[in-house]
């Protein structure tokens, strides 16, 4: 694995789960999302961890892709959302109005459940947005797919075939090469929704070694519907759990407190399998 | 068994077009084909159209295309994308756009010919001109070539709009590159209809683009399409059969033509830049 190369945010990557420290990259302050005049999502407070991957666990419905698509405005593209709170990411808050809205997507990346890479060859699917923000040399183009393509461990697979449609690719190497797509923006944050769950098991082992292998080089929050999953890779756990069909989050802390000394009856129940 | 007769079924109604072709193009080549040849293509029309040529024809209803197509495609690819990505579905004004394209679409070629005469001929001060003829039919087609690219974007997967917006490329960069690209079997398939109807067209040309048969100068000359000058001959002119039913296997050539190459462009691009078949 090319762990070595360029593309870091935050330093090498280090082993240990506890390498992170708990210096707030994203700071949530009483954050509701409503769709039209229904609240989905009420009054979360947490604090996202630099450097560390930080879990989203619950059960369909609470929230968690809301919550998740605040984080770097997506929501703005739902007709009839709306969001209140504060959310603040380098001293500002990023929901106020006014905001660079292309460039505060370029730090904070996101990956969907589905895999989308676009329906144009792989490396187009890479070179159009570096172009976008301006990177014209093709050879530093080409410099930072090989690199990225490395980082995902995709280069060995698809060096030869550069020019082939994305979307021939299987669905965990189309995941891949969606990570590196936002990778290669050198983002400092990765959200990402479900990132394993339309994948088959193998691949979804692959891709989950390399969010583990991010950890430490870029802040990352995965919502994740496989509790053991959040359990091996995530440093920090959040649970979100619907209460009068509102979501809400009801426990957060270090992911080994969350999983085995669980505080609230209803985190206690739901990572035992009991409810969910 | 259902499937079978199904199937059947089908097979019976691609037999019946055949035939209808079949024998459409069998009337034409009773007179037509003895009178084809390629002095009949390079040459001018005499003694109004019984004898010569077609030459100015040609060139005339290719201008008259020319014109249509840089005015249409631009304008509707534009329209298009404004409905389909830039106002949300429930949009008044959209609303209001959609209706009006929707109702144009069902208007009469001889209305959209009186208005081409009154708006660009007369008070434009074109006159009758190719430019006057080929504005007139960029304004017919645009309304079922606008509704057909909408309907292409919009059925464009919305997730290429997420994963575009998500790596902080603006909209219209992402139309360019990813939706217009992908909604492209939709547009050429607009694009064919609106050149079937352009090419085939004759009321709206008669008031536009004019009878002349002289070999056009420029666009602003006035110059008379293939479909005018079929009608003309079968009409007007005894003893222009030969003539006509000659100048209709052209145009059915020309139609073919387009046709294919509308198609051959879209496989080359969808190789080329899209995927094929949009499975994943
Ligand atoms: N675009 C939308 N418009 C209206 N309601 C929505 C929309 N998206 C999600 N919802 C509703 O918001 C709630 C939370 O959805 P979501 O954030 O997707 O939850 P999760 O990702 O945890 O399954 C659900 O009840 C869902 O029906
Ligand atoms: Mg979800």
């Amino acid at each position: 694995m090319a762990l070595q190369t360029k593309g870091f945010t935050l330093g090498q990557l280090t082993e240990a789960k506890t390498c992170c420290e708990p210096i707030p990259h994203l700071s949530v302050h009483n954050l509701s999302v409503k769709y039209q005049h229904k609240t989905v999502l009420e009054n979360v407070n947490l604090d996202i961890y630099k450097g560390c991957i930080t879990a989203l666990i619950g059960p369909s419905g609470c929230g968690k892709t809301s919550f998740l698509s605040t984080l770097n405005r997506m929501t703005d593209m739902i007709a009839g959302a709306s969001v209140s709170g504060k959310v603040l990411f380098h001293d500002d808050n990023i929901l106020n109005q006014p905001i660079d809205l292309l460039t505060l997507r370029r730090q904070i990346g996101m990956i969907f459940q589905k895999p989308n890479p676009f329906p144009l060859s792989i490396y187009r699917n890479l070179a159009l947005p570096l172009r976008e923000i301006g990177i014209k040399d093709k050879q530093l183009i080409d410099y930072k797919i090989e690199t990225v393509l490395k980082d995902v461990g995709l280069w060995q697979e698809v060096h030869h075939q550069l020019d082939m449609t994305a979307t021939k690719l299987s669905g965990g190497q189309q995941q891949r090469l969606c990570i590196a797509r936002a990778l290669v923006l050198e983002p400092e944050i990765l959200l990402m929704d479900e990132p394993c769950s339309a994948l088959d098991p193998i691949s979804s082992a692959v891709v989950e070694d390399l969010i583990v292998s991010l950890r430490g080089r870029y802040t990352v929050v995965i919502v994740t519907h496989n509790l053991a999953q959040a359990k091996r890779v995530a440093n920090y756990a959040g649970f979100f759990w619907m209460q009068e069909r509102v979501g809400k989050l009801v426990e957060f802390g270090r992911s080994q407190h969350l999983f085995d000394q669980p505080q609230n009856e209803l985190t206690a129940a739901f990572v035992n399998g009991r409810k969910g | 068994m259902a499937e079978r007769l199904f199937q059947a079924g089908i097979w019976c109604a691609a037999l019946l077009v055949l035939m209808v072709l079949f024998w459409l193009v069998q009337g034409l080549l009773d007179q037509g084909l003895a009178k084809l040849s390629v002095d009949f293509l390079f040459s001018q029309p005499q003694n109004a159209g019984r004898d010569g040529g077609i030459s100015s024809i040609l060139v005339a209803t290719l201008l008259i295309l020319a014109v249509t197509l840089l005015v249409a495609l631009p304008l509707g690819l534009a329209s298009a994308v404004w409905l389909a990505e830039f106002t949300a579905t429930h949009n008044f004004w959209a609303r209001k756009v959609r209706l009006a394209l929707d109702v144009m679409a069902g208007v009469p070629s001889i209305v959209f010919g009186l208005f081409g005469y009154a708006f660009f001929s007369l008070f434009l001060g074109m006159g009758f001109s190719i430019l006057s003829g080929g504005l007139t039919l960029a304004c017919m087609i645009l309304p079922v070539f606008i509704r057909t690219c909408e309907i292409g974007l919009r059925s464009v997967n919305n997730s290429w709009r997420q994963g575009a917006a998500a790596l902080g490329m603006p909209k219209i960069k992402a139309v360019w590159f990813i939706l217009l690209p992908a909604a492209l079997p939709a547009i050429s398939a607009g694009l064919i209809l609106g050149i079937g109807r352009a090419t085939a067209e004759t009321a709206a040309l008669m008031f536009t683009s004019g009878y002349v048969d002289r070999m056009p100068g420029s666009v602003m000359d006035s110059g008379r399409a293939l479909s005018v000058h079929i009608y003309d001959l079968s009409m007007n002119v005894t003893g222009g059969d030969a003539a006509a039913q000659a100048s209709a296997l052209i145009l059915l050539m020309i139609i073919m033509v387009l046709n294919m190459l509308a198609y051959a462009i879209t496989d080359l691009w969808l190789g080329r830049r899209v995927l094929n078949g949009f499975a994943n």
